[in-house]
This record gives structure tokens, C-alpha cells and sequence, in this order.
């Protein structure tokens, strides 16, 4: 199991967390968006291989939202 | 060499020591007419169906480990095809004829057991869910019925029926075109039968990126130098994304792990699939006697092909539930893959934005049933141009025009 440090409540186990992935930027509101872009935020991913910058969520616990780099080759925490 | 009964007998007088090699370890060529990335069973059977179906005899397949040794030889066999849409059903049923004449066709037993799957249903929205299933695979004909506790413990007498349990069972389905097969000879079986037919299966040879020459594909890069051809399929699994990326585009894939256990040899004790779909686990049990399961996916992207403990603890604890009388049997193998999550948990199988290349990739925790339909189809799209006729739903475009196949029926999303 993966030990998630929260910013408020520490190192916890990876049980109290949600993991959302990859954070995605809100797309600028008054740009036209046709199918290929609305795609490209909905649904494609990186999905990198290496270091990942991701959003976790402390769900059962202060319920925070934050984020982490993990290397998805080992699943190690980088600082 | 074919298997018969005589070459059998032949081969055993001479204590089985004139046996070929069962394919060749060709040189790699600078050029074919067309490049199947990924030797696991989808890249062997499109390598297959290229030169078989097709009459393309200049095709490679290229897997940077050895063949059937990634996610093929990692998953726990299930094949069916009570899936939740109807596109889905069409292209799974079809998967189910062609495993129905497999061993007999590529000449090589690849043990399918047609032995059924059981599904417990354990909510009413489920129970309304199976009987449109029910409607819906009829019509297609394929056979799926729907069971009361009290057959579904016929059917499966290990099932322990408790009406104070938090979830009682209140239904069941059976599925009896569902089976299993032998998933390294499902392999083996398809890189024999491609390699009599000419195909060059490359071992040891990783395909690093993907060259472009303007719109279209030129080639692969790979760890012994570039290979032109003007035709490439990525059967890469999870994978792709990292391939897809030096080609200049992005999937909506994630790759994420997935487990799977076998218990300690028992005496028979199981003879169909179990899935316990509200409580993510499923089991069945191998020829050897070990019980085979499976739980839900992992809950963060990774390519480490392993995962956390709770995961194996909550499906064990999920099968125990409702078959208190396996609670001693001891655990002997656990395993992780890496699965390539479609957003929608349908697959890709489809061109790519670049010209000549292909993808066959978001099969997630369900590719190893759709082996021979699937490479079927993406040999015929590769050889083509157009997509198989039970195909065109997998087309990467459906995420554009706003039309994802939003499928349920996983072990990555299991209702």
C-alpha cells in the first residue's frame, strides 16, 4: 500500500485517499470549442511513464486536495 | 509440423527428441510490408489473420521481451460475452465462435472450456439490468438465463446462501457459452500458426519510437536500428500511450494495475466462472485445482505491474462472504499487469491520426476474450483501410463527436 503525505495531516495510508490522476487546466470559457479539443480535456491523458504529477484527494480524512509526483515506473513518492 | 495422433506416437517411439522448433528466430529485415508491434496474444493473432485472411506474407511481429509474456500470460482467462451494450455483445459473440474452432484451426490445443459463468446479482437495479441483458443477447443468440438463488446454488454448491447478509443474493445469470483457456498456448498456438505462413516473429527487439515521414508512418524505430514499413499496428497494451506520444498524439487511455491470485491446489470443487459483480471478485478454478481470482483495479495510474495489498484483502474478503468454506484455503502466487484503461472501457481499434499507423489498444482488463475477433478485425482494418464490419464502434473518433461507448462490464468497472 502507498503512503500518501497529506499537506495538513501527514504521511497516511493510501486507503484514506482518491487518486483523480492527472490534473487538467479548465479550458478558457469564451474560446469556441469544437469536438477534437472538448476530447482532448474530457477524455486524453499523458499517461506518462516517469515521474506524474498527479491530484489526490484526502477523502477520508480532512478532505483536501492536492497535489504529487509520483513515478509511475515504481509507484515511489518524489519529494 | 502438424499434431496428430501419429506424429504423437511417432515422436513418442523416438523418446520426443525429433520435434522441430515450433517457429523460427528469423534476422530482422530492414523493411516489411506491414509492422505488428507487440508479440502477446492480440499482435500474434493480427500477425495471423494479416497472412492468413489477407495474403500479406512480408509482415513482422516485434516484442521487445518474448512472446505471450505481458499481460497474455498475466491474465485470468475469462471469455464471455454478456457485455452491457449491444455493439459489444455482436463483436464478443463472434469472439466466442471463433474460440469455439480455435484448436482445431491453428492445429494446437489451446484447452477451451466452454464451462459457463455464473453471475450473483445482489441489487434490483441489477436484477432489471440482466433481464434487458437477457432480451438483448436472445436476439443476438446467445444463450444467458436468468437463475434463482436456489439454482444458482445448484449450479454452484460452494455458494452459501445467507438471507440476514447485508447484500443477500436475490438473483443469478448464467452464461453457459461462457470458458477458459490455456492462455500460454493461446500464444504459442498463434505464433506457430503465423510463422508456417512466413511471418518473421522478432523477440528481444523493442520498438522504441515511431518515425513519421509527413502525414503518414515511415518505419519504427527499435533497440537493432529502424524498420520501414509503410503499415504499423500497436498491439502495445499499456504501452501505447508512450509509443502514441513519439508519433505526436495522446490517447484516452490510462494505464493503471491490475491483480490476480491462485490459491493452493484443491480437489474440484468449482466447474464454471464465478463473478460476485457488487462486491468486485470473480474466481474460477484451473485444471491443475488452484482457484483462480481476480478483483478490481488499482486505484492510481502506474506502469510498476503491482499493486497494493487492500486490493487482494477486499476481493478475498468479498469471495469469502458468500463461500465461507474456502475461508481456509491458503493463497500461493499473487500477481500484478498493467492494464490500458479506456475512458469508457470499450476498446480502441482503429486508425490513428497518423496515416498507416493502427491501434488496438484500451482492451483493459478484458483483452485476453477478444484475441481472435480482435486480431481478425485489426488485420482487416491494417489491410484494409476500413473498419471490420463488427468493428465500428471501436474507432477513436467516437471521442470527438461527443459518442463514447460507455461499457460497465469490466473488472476494472464492474456493474
Amino acid at each position: 500500500m502507498l503512503s500518501i503525505t497529506c499537506p495538513h495531516c501527514g504521511p497516511r495510508a493510501e486507503v484514506e485517499f482518491l487518486c483523480a490522476g492527472e490534473p487538467v487546466a479548465r479550458p478558457d470559457a469564451s474560446a469556441p470549442l469544437d469536438g477534437a479539443a472538448l476530447a482532448a480535456i474530457l477524455y486524453e491523458r499523458d499517461n506518462v511513464r516517469g515521474p506524474h504529477e498527479e491530484l489526490w484527494w484526502h477523502r477520508h480524512g480532512c478532505r483536501a486536495w492536492f497535489r504529487v509526483v509520483r513515478d509511475t515506473r515504481d509507484n515511489a513518492v518524489l519529494p | 509440423m502438424r499434431h496428430s495422433f501419429l506424429s504423437i506416437a511417432r515422436n513418442a517411439l523416438s523418446g520426443h527428441s525429433g520435434w522441430p522448433r515450433a517457429w523460427r528466430d528469423p534476422p530482422l529485415q530492414p523493411a516489411y510490408d506491414a509492422i505488428v508491434v507487440g508479440a502477446g496474444g492480440h499482435g500474434l493473432s493480427t500477425a495471423y489473420h494479416l497472412a492468413r485472411d489477407h495474403g500479406m506474407r512480408r509482415v513482422a511481429v516485434l516484442e521487445k521481451g518474448w512472446l505471450g509474456g505481458g499481460n497474455t500470460a498475466r491474465n485470468t482467462v475469462t471469455i464471455r460475452a454478456n457485455y452491457l451494450r449491444e455493439p459489444s455483445m455482436r463483436f464478443y459473440a463472434e469472439g466466442i465462435r471463433m474460440w469455439e474452432g480455435l484448436s482445431r484451426e491453428l492445429g494446437y490445443n489451446v484447452m477451451y472450456s466452454q464451462r459457463g459463468q455464473v453471475d450473483l446479482v445482489q441489487t434490483w437495479a441489477k436484477l432489471r439490468d440482466v433481464r434487458r441483458r437477457q432480451a438483448s443477447l436472445r436476439l443476438l443468440g446467445v444463450p444467458f438465463e436468468i437463475l434463482s438463488p436456489a439454482e444458482a446454488k445448484a449450479r454452484v454448491p460452494l455458494l452459501e446462501l445467507d438471507a440476514q447478509a447485508r447484500m443477500p443474493v436475490l438473483a443469478a445469470t448464467w452464461h453457459p457459452t461462457a470458458g477458459v483457456a490455456r492462455h500460454d498456448a493461446v500464444a504459442w498456438g498463434y505464433a506457430r500458426a503465423a510463422d508456417a505462413m512466413g511471418v518473421d516473429i522478432v523477440q528481444d527487439c523493442e520498438v522504441t519510437s515511431i518515425r513519421r515521414a509527413g502525414g503518414g508512418v515511415a518505419g519504427v524505430e527499435t533497440a537493432r536500428g529502424f524498420v520501414a514499413a509503410p503499415r504499423v499496428a500497436l498491439c502495445v497494451s499499456a504501452h501505447a500511450g508512450v509509443l502514441a506520444a513519439t508519433a505526436g498524439f495522446r490517447l484516452p487511455i490510462e494505464t493503471v494495475p491490475l491483480q490476480a491470485f491462485v490459491s493452493e491446489p484443491l480437489k474440484p470443487v468449482l466447474d464454471t466462472i464465478v463473478n460476485i459483480p457488487h462486491l468486485a471478485t470473480y474466481f474460477s478454478q484451473s485444471d491443475k485445482g488452484e482457484l483462480v481470482i481476480g478483483g478490481g483495479a488499482d486505484g492510481y495510474p502506474s506502469y510498476a505491474a503491482r499493486g497494493s495489498f487492500h486490493v487482494v484483502e477486499d476481493a478475498i474478503g468479498a469471495m469469502l462472504s458468500l463461500f465461507p468454506a474456502l475461508r481456509r484455503v491458503r493463497m500461493l502466487r499473487q500477481w500484478a499487469g498493467s492494464i490500458d484503461l479506456c475512458h469508457d472501457i470499450t476498446p480502441i481499434l482503429s486508425p490513428s491520426p497518423v496515416e498507416g499507423l493502427h491501434l488496438s489498444v484500451g482492451w483493459g482488463s478484458g483483452g485476453f476474450k477478444a484475441i481472435p475477433i480482435g486480431g481478425k478485425a485489426l488485420a482487416h482494418l491494417v489491410a484494409t483501410g476500413a473498419p471490420h464490419p463488427l468493428a465500428g464502434h471501436l474507432l477513436l473518433s467516437r471521442f470527438a463527436r461527443g459518442r463514447p461507448l460507455f461499457e460497465t462490464a469490466g473488472a476494472s468497472n464492474r456493474l
